[in-house]
């Protein structure tokens, strides 16, 4: 396998295949898909904000869009699961074409500024829009059939989803385009003068980006089965931007840690505190100090450190007398 | 069809940022393979004209004609396409790939490979002999694989050359592309730029006169954002305006 990514992906998946076997019960089971649900959710904001340079602030509203897609068109009109998913993700694709053409006219603080006011405006219609979306009471969708109506069955299923989606973010990132993306993060001007345009580059991965919030939001339906304006909230959205600033900007797998950071606060510690959100933030500020490059790079930088200062420490003696390959990082 | 007279036409050429004007109604014109440097002190609007020329800015008035096609409403990543190339006064390398990473960056520029989503890009063998043979023209072939962050202040300017010159321009913009390099550096990139192709015009901003003035065949002096001379070196050099604005300074 060309990609290394794609075989660590390979075997954590696997890894993350024997979770239900382990965890002592649903409450964790249901934990651990939450952790793949919002997992998924701050991949799609890695891919705008990691790869492209472009932190948004408004992408709970993608997530929001297929979730009410989705729950609306089963519930209401009655569609099969198969026909009201592609077509919530759609919707959320389409939003994503629709803001972009407005949020990607400006860069940076601008950027971030928009893509909230963009948000706000999604919160807004959810919130408003009673007839349509139920106000404040949100929607609640009936117990699923079959497979997802097992814990353990959706565990597997959002497993698949989010797995698939790492994979094809992964192939994405290693390719001309994915290089094109964080080309365009590190040398804007540069990139131009190539010969790229910087706009449509940001542009595919913002739509591409929706894409993925729109599966997340789907798969939120599944888990949850109710939504409501809080699901499109501003919250929402900083949580991902939290997840994927804490995992690793820009790394593939950082968001998933991200994100189980963040989840397992919100159930674990809230049984015992109701001050986990300053124990949050406490763990956020030991981030930034510590390791500003977040969880997942900062431990690699601390295991070399480590190694290094192991290795001077043993000396000259301990080095063997036949040269040894050397371990990959 | 016939060539084109000029590679690079600029007509009556404003710009101004609010009440600030900093290019006011320069005209020129660089003919095919031209040698030209543009000189100035601080302030001239040098740089400016620069980025009006490659697109990072639009003109408040006037046109700049590529190959006798007018190009002043169009973006910099289209003006690359019709042959746009430059060196940037500030290094501006893509300082997390390695050499011939940044190369590979520049080489995709201009192909519609760029878009696809697939396969690795760092090991592309077609791509990655390509810009080996760009990296020998400056001579860096052998760092190819070092990290941009480890390498010298020179070999970066060399890189940046070596960008630019891997898009296969037609008009290559040098904003001074010896600034802050040593004695010896500035020997290897001088003789570097004696090797340039001769169909590739050149425009250049430097302030070695030594190297700028073996350099250029044509000058042209901007002061206050006005072109005052613009003539063979010698007529320039001998031109009272050139040591009023530049030389005596």
């Amino acid at each position: 396998m060309k990609n290394p990514g794609l075989k660590t992906l390979g075997i954590l998946l696997i890894c993350a295949a024997a979770v239900p076997l382990v965890l002592p019960g649903p409450f964790y089971l249901s934990i651990a898909t939450q952790v793949l649900v919002y997992g998924l959710f701050a991949v799609s904001v890695n891919l705008i904000a990691g790869y492209c340079g472009m932190v948004s602030l408004g992408h709970a509203a993608f997530l929001g869009i297929a979730g009410y897609a989705f729950a609306l068109l089963t519930t209401s009109t009655g569609w099969p699961l198969w026909a009201a998913i592609p077509a919530a993700v759609g919707l959320s694709v389409a939003a994503g074409a629709l803001f972009g053409l407005v949020a990607l006219r400006t860069s940076g603080l601008s950027f971030l500024m928009i893509t909230l006011a963009l948000g706000q405006i999604v919160w807004g219609v959810a919130f408003r829009y009673v007839d349509l979306t139920n106000g404040e009471n949100g929607i609640s969708m009936p117990r699923f059939q079959g497979l997802l109506a097992n814990g353990t069955g959706l565990f597997y299923l959002c497993l698949v989803v989010t797995g698939g989606c790492l994979a094809l973010v992964t192939i994405l990132a290693g390719s001309p385009l994915g290089a094109s993306m964080q080309g365009v993060r590190d040398q804007p001007r540069r990139m131009s003068t190539l010969g790229y345009d910087v706009w449509r580059i940001r542009y595919a991965a913002y739509v591409l980006s929706a894409g993925i919030a729109g599966i997340a939001g789907v798969l939120y339906m599944l888990l949850f089965r109710f939504i409501s304006p809080h699901t499109l909230s501003l919250t929402v959205s900083s949580e991902a931007v939290l997840m994927v600033i804490a995992g690793g900007l820009g790394t593939t797998f950082g968001p998933i840690v991200g994100a189980a950071l963040v989840v397992l606060l919100k159930n674990v510690a809230s049984a015992y505190t109701d001050r986990w959100p300053t124990l949050l933030g406490l763990i956020f500020l030991f981030i930034i100090v510590v390791v500003p490059e977040g969880l997942l790079p900062g431990a690699r930088r601390l295991m070399r450190t480590l190694g290094a200062h192991l290795a001077t420490r043993r000396g000259p003696t301990a080095i063997p007398a036949t040269p040894v390959k050397e371990a990959r990082p | 069809m016939t060539a084109p007279t000029a590679a690079l036409r600029i007509d009556d050429l404003h710009k101004s940022f609010g009440g600030l004007h900093v290019i006011q109604g320069v005209n020129f014109t660089v003919a095919p393979g031209e040698r030209r440097l543009l000189l100035g002190p601080n302030g001239a609007g040098k740089t400016t004209l620069f980025n009006l020329i490659a697109g990072d800015l639009r003109p408040t008035a006037g046109q700049i004609r590529i190959a006798e096609e007018d190009v002043s409403a169009l973006p910099t990543f289209r003006r690359a396409a019709r042959g746009i190339g430059r060196t940037f006064q500030i290094l501006t390398l893509f300082a997390r790939e390695s050499v011939i990473g940044n190369l590979i960056m520049a080489l995709l520029g201009g192909r519609p490979q760029r878009w696809k989503p697939y396969g690795a890009v760092a090991t592309d063998p077609a791509l990655r002999r390509e810009a080996l043979e760009v990296l020998a023209r400056v001579r860096l072939d052998t760092l190819a694989d070092r990290p941009v962050s480890e390498t010298s202040y020179g070999e970066k300017r060399r890189l940046e050359i070596a960008m630019a010159l891997a898009q296969a321009p037609r008009i290559l913009l040098l904003d001074e592309p010896l600034a802050g390099l040593s004695k010896e550096e500035r020997g290897t990139v001088s003789a570097l730029l004696a090797e340039l192709p001769r169909d590739l015009t050149i425009l250049m901003i430097e302030h070695d006169m030594d190297v700028a003035l073996a350099f250029a065949e044509k000058i042209a002096l901007l002061h206050h954002g006005r072109l005052i001379v613009d003539g063979t070196r010698e007529e320039v050099i001998a031109d009272p305006r050139t040591r009023e604005a530049y030389l005596a300074q």
